[in-house]
């Protein structure tokens, strides 16, 4: 018991003191999680939507594809990414491995299909009747694909709040691919790792109270937007 | 002079190989108010759906102002059409975001219009409530005023006052009846009662099991039917 409360106190005087590495850390992290998150959203909920929506061939296929990659495993998704973006990988060019971009791109690959999935399942959800209705009202088939996600933006925030979880605090992926770089690729969650490998557990559980710190306010920043939207 | 707005030749549908419409010949007039009563499972929501277009027909044809339609239908002419659904589906919003949806997905801006359509239905004032602080029967009230702001050529009415209380169910036929005599559209109207059919009807058609066993005047629907089964229904002794 005695470790968790230096480790609170340790959190708490990191914080006040607005430790330098600490900051940077956390920037990182936000800066990190945040573009993923944007990126897998902006590609992932209108594929999401179309995928619900849409009657195309190879429909069912793609919904499979996108249920087994919300339980894709982060270092495998690291791993990919890593292969992907080595020296003799097809992206080697870029020159991205063990940057933030890199640590960017793996997160996206594990955000987008959550935020494709369930906005799918989110606009399923919405009923035939309604759908029916928006076309009796005159609506073309994007005006209707439109309306109907927008009566499921219920649906599309928990989408988008399923995938800030879980990258928000995923460590394999960016560990492969970031290579935890003190002040270039170090984030939240592999400073966490490292220090509990050097022992130094309360500094790992305070650096674990600041993470839970920003899922907390990040949930709560989204769930702010979503009283908002209801009416 | 009147034409026919609706023709209907040879017209069938089946779901899952169920045969649940099946009529040879049906003509709706223009600026008419035809009422189709039946019991429920008639097939009457599906003849309404098909005269919307929202639905191809399993065989046969539809006509509409002499052209035949085939499927999917342009979009010009399915928003010529616009239907009050048993069951009101209301977007969340506002009352006035319902009424001028319509509108708004054809590109209109015509606040005016909306006003109207609010103050025919009884709901003046109401624009600015959340449609989630409604009744039921100010929900259908929506609803018609959501289907009529577009001005369309077609109005289908599908049980528009099932579940209502007598009151709005006045309100609703009152605003249906104004409609009628003021807009010039064609009001195709499916109720199970036979009462409300009798207020409002020009013409009836009996549909029974998918069959049109009888079109008629309303007078003569009423007083002397020709059918035995429609005498039947039109005495309440129909058993379904």
């Amino acid at each position: 018991m005695e470790i968790l409360k230096d480790a609170l106190v340790q959190a708490i005087g990191l914080l006040l003191r607005f430790d330098p590495a600490l900051l940077e850390i956390v920037w990182l992290t936000l800066r990190v999680s945040g573009s993923a998150l944007v990126l897998a959203c902006l590609a992932g909920v209108p594929f999401g939507a179309l995928l619900g929506l849409a009657k195309f061939p190879g429909r069912r296929w793609l919904l499979v594809l996108v249920s087994t990659g919300m339980g894709l495993p982060p270092v495998v998704a690291g791993l990919i990414v890593y292969l992907l973006l080595s020296r003799n990988g097809p992206l080697g060019g870029l020159d991205w491995l063990f940057t933030p971009n890199a640590m960017i791109a793996a997160q996206t690959v594990l955000a987008f299909p959550l935020a494709a999935g369930l906005t799918s399942s989110a606009v399923q959800e919405v009923p035939a009747g309604l759908r029916l209705q928006i076309q009796s009202l005159g609506a073309t088939r994007w005006q209707e694909r439109w309306l109907v996600l927008r009566e499921a933006r219920r649906g599309v925030l928990a989408a988008v709040l399923a995938a800030f979880g879980r990258i928000i605090a995923e460590v394999g992926a960016v560990l492969l691919v970031g290579g935890n770089v003190a002040g270039k690729t170090r984030v939240l969650s592999t400073a966490i790792v490292l220090e509990t490998r050097q022992g130094n557990f309360a500094l790992a559980l305070a650096l674990g109270f600041v993470l839970l710190g920003l899922a907390l306010l990040g949930n709560a920043i989204l769930l702010r937007l979503e009283a908002g939207s209801r009416s | 002079m009147s034409t026919a707005r609706y023709q209907v030749v040879g017209l069938q549908k089946s779901y899952r190989g169920r045969l649940v419409l099946d009529i040879p010949r049906l003509t709706i007039m223009d600026r008419e108010l035809f009422v189709i009563v039946g019991p429920s499972g008639a097939g009457k929501s599906t003849l309404l759906r098909l005269l919307h277009f929202l639905e191809p027909p399993s065989r046969g044809e539809i006509h509409f102002d002499g052209q035949r339609v085939s499927f999917p239908p342009p979009l010009a002419l399915r928003r010529q059409i616009s239907m009050v659904f048993q069951r009101p589906e209301i977007i969340r919003g506002t009352v006035w975001q319902n009424v001028a949806l319509g509108l708004r997905l054809r590109g209109e801006n015509r606040p005016e219009r909306v006003e109207n359509a609010l103050e025919m239905v009884g709901l003046s004032g109401f624009g600015d409530l959340p449609v989630n602080t409604l009744s039921g029967g100010e929900l259908q009230r929506v609803a018609l005023a959501r289907a009529i702001v577009v001005a369309p050529r077609v109005i289908l009415l599908d049980e528009p006052t099932a579940n209502l209380d007598p009151h709005n169910v006045h309100l609703v036929e009152k605003s249906i009846r104004d409609l009628h005599h003021t807009s010039g559209a064609t009001i195709v109207l499916v109720t199970h009662n036979i009462f409300q059919a009798r207020r409002l009807a020009e013409r009836v058609g009996f549909l029974l099991n998918g069959k049109l066993v009888e079109v008629s005047p309303a007078e003569q629907f009423f007083e002397n039917p020709k059918d035995e089964r429609s005498r039947a229904f039109v005495r309440g002794e129909m058993v379904y």
